[in-house]
């Protein structure tokens, strides 16, 4: 199966109706109900019923839903569970995961509100956050320790906030902690998401943010706004040339393994199982059916 | 159940619908008045969604306003709840 694709993943104030109900048309991969920061602490209540109430009604048109809960040491981390997991989004997004005993923590609940619900085969993923210093220096241990995690994230404008340090256009501040994590969940093949761009107007530097974090091991992006979308499209799309070499060696390692060869030259460069792989991914990226190559490579 | 505070869910945004609750005596039965941008079209859908989430409730005793500014099903029906909720003290939020 072609993996998911993650290079927009759109927040959406889980207390905006009008936003949420349009939310799967904006062409982003995923969207990010969110409870969390995006919520007034006296909405909360308000937030949390509605996202309830959209998520059994609403068309997201294919778009992956995600709902940023709110932490669980919070007064209301725990009635975000109850509301939000008996629905199964496709993953709830946990922010502030800085242990792997918050891990273990939030899985508990999960799983008890599952069974309580009846739910036998749990379709649902966890996507972690990590936000804090604590939570960079335990990552490693975080990205291993439960099978549901399916992503990691990193929140810059915390994270920044918890090393007091100012958030610059550069990223230099949280560029140690940007490749750690990606490191972390590249060792435990989970997709690496990267923070926010939060200057809405500045489509230039998001484009060069986006080309950088691509470059060292990302596989998408958190928005804030639909508006960017395209720009991030634009950066993680292959190029029409990327997609033509790719289909070439792909179409040559199945004529290759037809013929029992594992290994082999295209124009005098070497073709090996990463440089399939490679091809592979640049081909799902473009939405190529790799089944027509297999059965067109004759 | 019998609401005992003053609570109100919802915004005047559009999309949305901002739900007020007003307790009244027991055996008063149920009052819910409604504006709406989309009244000619929608109003009987309205009602139905508010009462629905009532019933479900067991509010019988009630003044509910709402002032919808076209808001879909799932809205009137977590912004009543919400309201509800507020109202009978079971959970935190404006007013």
């Amino acid at each position: 199966m072609a993996k998911k694709k993650r290079r927009s993943m759109l927040y959406i104030p889980g207390n905006n109706p009008a936003m949420i109900q349009q939310s799967g048309v904006y062409g982003c991969d995923a969207v990010l109900l969110d409870l969390e920061d995006a919520v007034a602490l006296n909405q909360k209540d308000a937030a949390r019923i509605l996202v309830r109430n959209m998520l059994e009604t609403v068309n997201f048109y294919g778009t992956e839903v995600c709902v940023r809960v709110n932490n669980i040491h919070t007064p209301f981390g725990l009635a975000d569970l109850e509301e939000i997991v008996p629905l199964q989004p496709d993953n709830i997004r946990v922010p502030k995961t800085e242990s792997v005993e918050d891990v273990k923590e939030v899985m508990k609940e999960v799983r008890r509100i599952e069974k309580e619900h009846g739910i036998e085969n749990p379709t649902m993923t966890l996507h972690v956050m990590i936000e804090t210093a604590k939570g960079v220096a335990n990552v490693y241990e975080i990205a291993g320790c439960e099978e549901r995690i399916d992503a990691i994230t990193i929140g810059g404008q915390d994270l920044t906030a918890d090393m007091g340090i100012v958030k610059t256009p550069d990223g230099v501040g949280i560029d140690y902690a940007r490749k750690r994590i990606v490191m972390a969940g590249k060792a435990n093949n989970l997709d690496v998401i990267d923070t926010v761009f939060a200057d809405v107007n500045d489509e230039e530097g998001l484009k060069e943010e986006t080309e950088y974090i691509k470059k060292i091991g990302f596989a998408g992006k958190a928005l804030i706004n639909p508006r960017q979308v395209d720009a991030v499209h634009e950066v993680f799309n292959p190029t029409e040339n990327e997609v033509r070499k790719a289909y070439r060696v792909y179409s040559e390692f199945i004529k290759n393994k037809k013929a029992g060869i594992g290994v082999f030259a295209i124009d005098g460069k070497m073709v090996d199982a990463p440089v399939v792989q490679r091809a592979i991914t640049v081909l799902e990226y473009a939405n190529v059916d790799l089944k027509e190559i297999e059965e067109n490579a004759g | 159940m019998t609401p005992k505070l003053k609570a109100q869910a919802g915004t005047f945004e559009s999309s949305d619908i901002m739900i007020l609750i007003e307790p009244v005596e027991a055996g008063a039965g149920r009052q819910v008045d409604i504006s709406s941008t989309v009244m000619l079209q929608f109003e009987e859908d309205i009602t139905s969604t508010i009462e629905k989430v009532l019933n479900d409730m067991d509010i019988q005793d009630v003044h509910l306003i709402a002032k919808d500014k076209g808001a879909l099903t799932p809205t009137i029906k977590a912004r009543v709840e919400t309201a509800v909720k507020r109202s009978l003290g079971i959970q935190e939020g404006t007013m």
